[in-house]
């Protein structure tokens, strides 16, 4: 038996053989029941055309006020980037790090770096150091907490509601439709099939 | 035999952390690092000192976990009127004003899930260290969970900045980030760390001393 055939569960250690899987089937492992592989059929294409999808979505979503407030003759609109400068001003750099990170820069690496390996990938071709941007993007992953994000921008809208007048802004959608894009890319994506081309590939 | 079963380690095979690759084990060489063929991520069996650095993330995260908790997350001026809150102030707050879905949210993302996944970890860190053989199946479920759900606890360092940067209303309203934002922001990103580096083979390995 060939070590291809062969996959180490990597919660438990426990090495099993990799049944062949029906389409959309999956494989889960004997002793601790982790989810083993799953089979994605088209999974580069679907991934890339969410990965498009999410960039345009995430652009949106970054670029335009989420919430806008009125009380008293003021009026206050934020969006993503403003929010971190207005935090930047306070002196509150760590925590304008944090959003800036995990709210910005991660999510749009993640997009981006998704890109760079499928895009190539799709006409079997690959860039230098395509396997080194995969790997980063799989760490990467729980680090962007968008939708973590999406949550607080409602928990902020309820909690503000009393203050003053709060207009939910356009990026709001934007955001919405992208959590969902994100959510939907995060399970179509195979690093297996990925890795596998890649290898081929070298 | 099933329970039991055999494992990459005992075969002498390395399966990739990142891209599950099985390779097969390398020889150690001092002051050496083995890499994975495809991926090119150092190779190792187990992830190295696995048990010490989560025992010293979840000390860490229980430090900060009281001043997070005790000290004010905001501190809110309206109208001539200061006020700060606590976390659970917050939910207090919530819940009196009837807004209950808001204040379970609150409360389970910032207090709940924090402390919960800081109790499981170190439940799970004493069970590996003291060899325990029950309930495998359930411990790697419950670290699963840690794993997953985490993440959530940002919510509430999200609510704050989000609230300083938009209530910005000159002398009408401004909300500031209270003292205890940075240390919460400390527990929700040190716990990830935390469950990122404790190891659930080390949960399984029991079984194969059996023999
Ligand atoms: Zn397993
Ligand atoms: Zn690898």
């Amino acid at each position: 038996m060939s070590l291809s055939e062969l996959i180490a569960c990597h919660e438990c250690d426990l090495l099993t053989r990799l049944p062949e899987l029906p389409p959309g089937g999956c494989a889960h492992c004997p002793r601790c029941g982790c989810l083993l592989q799953r089979d994605r059929p088209n999974s580069i294409e679907k991934t890339l055309a969410l990965s498009f999808a999410g960039l345009v979505l995430f652009i949106a979503a970054v670029s335009f006020p989420f919430l806008a407030m009125k009380a008293g003759g003021f009026e206050q609109h934020s969006n993503l980037l403003t929010g971190v400068w207005l935090l930047l001003e306070q002196k509150m750099v760590l925590l304008a790090m944090v959003v800036l990170l995990t709210c910005v820069l991660f999510p749009l690496a993640g997009i981006l770096g998704l890109l760079y390996v499928l895009l190539p990938l799709h006409f079997g071709r690959r860039l230098p150091r395509a396997e080194v941007v995969f790997r980063l993007v799989s760490h990467l992953q729980p680090w962007s907490m968008m939708e973590v994000f999406m949550l607080g921008i409602l928990v902020s809208l309820v909690k503000l509601g009393h203050l003053a007048e709060v207009i939910p802004g356009i990026s709001l959608w934007a955001f919405a439709v992208l959590i969902f894009v994100l959510a939907a890319q995060a399970a179509v994506l195979d690093p297996h099939q990925v890795w596998e081309r890649l290898e081929a590939l070298r | 035999m099933k329970a039991a079963g055999m494992t990459a380690r005992r075969q002498n095979l390395v399966s990739c952390h990142n891209c599950h690759l099985l390779c097969d084990a390398p020889v150690p060489v001092e002051k050496q690092v083995a890499c994975c063929p495809r991926c090119g991520s150092t190779l190792h069996s187990r992830k190295p000192n696995s048990l010490m650095r989560t025992w010293a993330l979840v000390f860490a995260a229980v430090i900060l976990y009281l001043p997070a908790n005790l000290l004010p997350i905001t501190i809110t001026s309206a109208i001539g009127v200061t006020q700060t809150d606590t976390i659970i102030s917050g939910v207090i707050y919530f819940l009196h004003s009837g807004m209950v879905p808001i204040a379970l949210v609150i409360f389970i993302a910032s207090v709940f899930v924090p402390l919960m996944k800081l109790l499981i970890l170190i439940y799970l860190l004493i069970s590996v260290q003291r060899r325990s053989r029950r309930r495998l199946v359930d411990r790697t479920r419950l670290y699963r969970l840690t794993e997953l759900v985490g993440r959530w606890s940002m919510v509430d360092v999200y609510v704050v900045t989000i609230l300083v940067a938009l209530v910005k209303l000159g002398a009408v309203a401004r909300v500031d980030a209270g003292p205890a934002t940075p240390y919460f922001a400390g527990v929700v990103i040190i716990t990830m760390f935390a469950a990122e580096s404790f190891d659930p083979r080390l949960i399984w390995d029991v079984m194969e001393d059996d023999e």
